[in-house]
């Protein structure tokens, strides 16, 4: 190997590195809020990426009626909640969210053509049909048995993860696409070629760590969220109300999937089910932060891409079985510093 | 559970329907049940880890192919005979299993499965791109299985394999559940604090189930692999193995039969669904996952108990059970003589954080004598209590047991030298019986282990420990609730059986938290007597207790606790008349 392809998958890893980093983020953010361990996020970077693919080759994103149905259904349950105790000034806005807004969504697109439209615009089409799916997704399926075990959430997660890989064979296709690059600029950096796109993933990741820190330190529905991960009754006791805790959590989570799915679909070929091994590489990250730590699972899911990057280059076979093997000398490492018997 | 003495001819019954299947149903029904069979192997596993044991593992796939591939490598490439190949599976299913379990169960439930999901993707992709092993189309020429002179090549024949393997796992399953470890293991789910404390190695039990379900997942991979005689890596990806834990979620996890159920749910169910959903949605794929996986969602959210409840009210209810028979008493500990000392406690200490929970606490019990331990609410009575027991080790301090120092030993092995304890807020195990709970406590004097439960050579030593348990339950004065659910008990009951938990385990020193609690008055003069009882037998109590009465009539020594620290100590009448113990029960005058 010489200095030059070291150069091209050091930037290689650092580009995946960054957001697998960006899912680790949001992993550690669910367990911390909610106890879920949200395998599913994964999913939600296919459909980010998908859902902006369909609307630049000019389809109607499966991700609409996937909208609607879901609301349909969290108009039903919640709507016949409201009306059991006679709650009638809720029903407008239960209407309006769950079912208005995605019919407005709808309407727009067929009214727009968004094959035409400039690409920041298509981008925040894509997040507004991808990232509500979090919260009703939490509504639907978690939110019912909050109170569940860690183990009973995670047997929802990989049910929810399965759900949605169905849903999106179903929507998108088996074949596998991509985006028009966001930006062609490549700058040459002694012998190697330093691409746009790379820089653009890299400084986008950062900036959006910046923005979820300055959300969690200095605004109330962030401190409401560590507070939440902080002490649950804790904050329940002091009004912090746990389902909007998880909605919020959930709705970051689906961002942030939506978003690092945009990000990448213009340089790795996505597929309906690629979701889940990208997801699963910011949990590698994650867990090498033991699940708590947000800058450890950031450096973590870094080493990840690196990881991954350079074993292509050494044993491109064997990537996955490195990457997935890496978590075991991560988990002996914890395993010694504990020592007690934990009760759930 | 469901280790119920259901009534056998139900069991018949079902044995029969099986000899006569292969005879009656089509081929393609044969396959099908061959099929349902192997799932279900895999599935029991993981209602033994997950409805049991409360962990759980998505990766019973890649298990599923260590003993497929082990069999068909040695098979194919060196002229192995199968039967030699299945016991070399297991070793290396066992091998794995268990490095991959010391590894993850000491951390917190969540990593395991996390874990295995790992190692699921990881050993798929080992399968599908070592060469030896065939890349991703496989191994095929597998040799068919002979039995004697009978080479099993079609699904008839190797039905009766398959079905027998699964009824001989089901009642080994059974009988380990219904045992000592069984009791150790039904604990790990919502008990592990309570089961530590009873001497139980909650660790160990947790890697011996995790291993036990990868080698059923082994030997349905052997199975596998002479049944279709070609293998690829396809069958034991992460999805397979996502597979078999929503079959036995369906089927209803916490019961060995359920297994069954869902394994037999889902293939069918598959099977309708690959046919119907793509001529439905005009494509072709997988889509049966989403009904599935929105099945899964709504199993969990209003059906934890899966499917196999249902059925279970189609059988008739068990009859009515009467005491164990009486046994040969176990042997018991030699009492140190009275007046000993049995417990020396020295500046022990407690901090959470900036909490002092406890602050240099001092204080001795001697053999035969009730030392009372007192203190307003929060004064840190129970926090001592775990102090010494070892469920919450102390910060600082010497703790010395019968001369040992245990301040640093866990829970388990301080029980494991004559010391029990009850708790607080009542560690039972609410869906198990009384005498099953109290057995736990019996747990250090057997020593009888799992292999010898599956096989029900420990049924002598189960025998005693259960007499030995009834007989602490009518010591009490439970008797007549013997057979209830622990859940079902009001809670002052739940406390006596607490007590009697402790006494199955033949302790010299009984540390009482709160006994009386939710007692009523005759309720109360019982449980004095018992413990004037204990006390004459040669017992050291250490006592926490809010009723004064109950107290003062007990105690030959009181220790008065507040704000963590020691406030006085002496005998009862001493306290009752001392200033500070007064003003800090009801406050000074002002």
């Amino acid at each position: 190997m010489d200095l030059q392809i070291a150069l091209l998958l050091g930037q290689d890893g650092i580009t995946n590195g960054a957001i697998y980093a960006l899912l680790a983020l949001a992993l550690v953010l669910v367990f911390a809020v909610t106890r879920v361990i949200f395998i599913p996020q994964g999913e939600f970077v296919a459909f980010g990426a998908l859902t902006l693919v369909s609307l630049q080759t000019g389809r109607l994103p499966g991700t609409i009626w996937l909208l609607l149905a879901l609301g349909t259904v969290i108009v039903l349950i919640d709507g016949s909640i409201a009306l059991r105790d006679r709650q009638f000034r809720r029903l407008p806005m239960i209407l309006l969210l769950n079912c208005g807004v995605p019919l407005m969504l709808g309407g727009a697109l067929l009214a727009l053509s968004p094959a035409g439209l400039p690409l920041p615009v298509q981008v925040v089409l894509a997040l507004m049909l991808v990232v509500p799916l979090g919260p009703m997704i939490y509504r639907l399926a978690y939110q019912p048995i909050a109170g569940a075990s860690v183990l009973a959430l995670l047997i929802v997660s990989v049910a929810v993860h399965v759900t949605l890989i169905g849903i999106g064979l179903l929507f998108f296709g088996a074949e596998g696409s991509r985006t028009l690059a966001f930006t062609d600029i490549s700058f040459e950096v002694g012998d190697a070629l330093l691409q746009g796109q790379t820089i653009l993933v890299v400084v986008a990741s950062l900036v959006l760590i910046v923005a979820l820190y300055f959300f969690f330190e200095r605004t109330i529905y962030g401190k409401a969220l560590r507070a939440t991960a902080m002490n649950r009754t804790g904050a329940r006791l002091m009004g912090i109300s746990g389902t909007l805790a998880g909605m919020l959590s959930f709705t970051l989570a689906a961002a942030i999937g939506a978003f690092s799915g945009i990000l990448i679909s213009p340089i790795t070929t996505i597929y309906y089910d690629s979701g889940f091994l990208i997801g699963l590489k910011g949990f590698v990250g994650a867990i090498i932060g033991g699940l708590a730590s947000y800058p450890v699972a950031a450096a973590g899911a870094v080493l990840v891409g690196l990881l991954e990057s350079y074993s292509s280059f050494w044993a491109s076979a064997f990537k996955e079985v490195i990457v997935f093997t890496s978590i075991i000398p991560v988990l002996v490492w914890r395993s010694l510093k504990t020592r007690h018997v934990e009760e759930e | 559970m469901s280790r119920s003495a259901r009534p056998r001819s139900v069991l018949v019954l079902f044995i029969a329907v099986l000899l006569a299947a292969p005879l009656l149903l089509p081929e393609f029904y044969v396959t099908l049940l061959n099929y349902i069979g192997l799932y279900a192997i895999v599935a029991l596993g993981l209602v033994l880890l997950t409805g049991v044991g409360g962990l759980t593992s998505f990766g019973q796939a890649a298990f599923v192919g260590i003993g497929a591939y082990t069999t068909a490598y040695l098979t194919t490439v060196h002229g192995v005979s199968p039967w030699l190949t299945l016991p070399a599976g297991l070793l290396v299913t066992g091998v794995v299993a268990l490095s991959l379990g010391l590894v993850t169960l000491r951390l917190s439930g969540h990593f395991l499965p996390l874990g295995t999901i790992a190692w699921g993707i990881a050993l798929y992709y080992l399968f599908g791109n070592v060469s030896a092993l065939g890349g991703h189309t496989g191994i095929s020429g597998i040799p068919a299985l002979q039995l004697f002179d009978l080479e099993l090549r079609s699904g008839r024949e190797f039905f009766y394999l398959i079905w027998a393997a699964l009824l001989v796992i089901i009642l080994a399953t059974r009988n380990l559940l219904d045992s000592r470890e069984g009791r150790a293991i039904r604990a790990l789910k919502g008990g592990s604090l309570m089961a530590e404390a009873m001497g139980v190695d909650t660790p160990r039990s947790k890697i011996v189930i995790f291993t036990v379900a990868a080698l059923y997942a082994s030997m349905s991979g052997w199975l596998y692999a002479h049944l279709q005689r070609f293998i690829n890596p396809t069958p034991f990806s992460l999805t397979q193995g996502i597979e078999y834990l929503f079959m036995a979620v369906v089927g209803g996890v916490s019961h060995v039969w359920g297994a069954i159920v869902g394994a037999g749910l889902i293939t069918v169910l598959k099977q309708w669904l690959q046919d119907l959903l793509p001529s439905l949605l005009g494509k072709s794929g997988n889509f049966e996952m989403i009904v599935f996986g929105v099945l899964m969602i709504l199993v969990l959210q209003r059906a934890r108990d899966g499917v196999w409840p249902i059925v279970q009210r189609l059988f008739p209810a068990p009859p009515a059970r009467a005491r164990p028979v009486e046994a040969q008493a176990l042997p018991r500990r030699p009492l140190p003589a009275p007046g000993a000392v049995l417990l020396d406690v020295r500046e022990a200490s407690k901090r959470f954080g900036g909490l002092v929970a406890n602050d240099r606490m001092s204080f001795r019990v001697r053999a035969g004598e009730v030392m009372a331990l007192i203190g307003p609410n929060g004064a840190g009575k129970s926090t001592m209590f775990d102090g010494i027991s070892g469920v919450d080790p102390l910060t600082s301090g010497a703790v010395s047991f019968r001369g040992e120092r245990i301040e640093s030993l866990p829970a388990r092995q301080i029980a494991r030298r004559g010391m029990s304890r009850t708790f607080q807020h009542v560690r039972l195990l609410p869906a198990m019986t009384v005498l099953e709970n109290v057995a736990i406590g019996t747990h250090l004097r057997g020593r009888k282990s799992f292999l010898a439960a599956a096989c029900r050579a420990d049924r002598e030593e189960e025998a005693r420990l259960l007499s030995e348990a009834a007989a602490q339950i009518e010591r009490c004065g439970l008797a007549g609730q013997m057979y209830e659910l622990a859940g079902s008990l009001p809670l002052g009951k739940q406390r006596i059986v607490e007590i009697a938990r402790a006494l199955a385990a033949d302790p010299c020193l009984l540390l009482l938290d709160e006994p009386a609690a939710g007692l009523r008055y005759l309720e109360k003069q019982a449980l004095a007597e018992l413990l004037r009882r204990l006390r004459a037998e040669g017992i050291g109590i250490l006592l926490v207790e809010h009723d004064m009465d109950f107290v003062m009539g007990l105690a030959h020594r009181v220790v008065v606790m507040e704000f963590g620290q020691k406030l006085a100590a002496g005998l009862p009448e001493e306290i009752q008349r001392n200033p500070a113990v007064v003003e800090a029960y009801l406050g000074g005058v002002e």
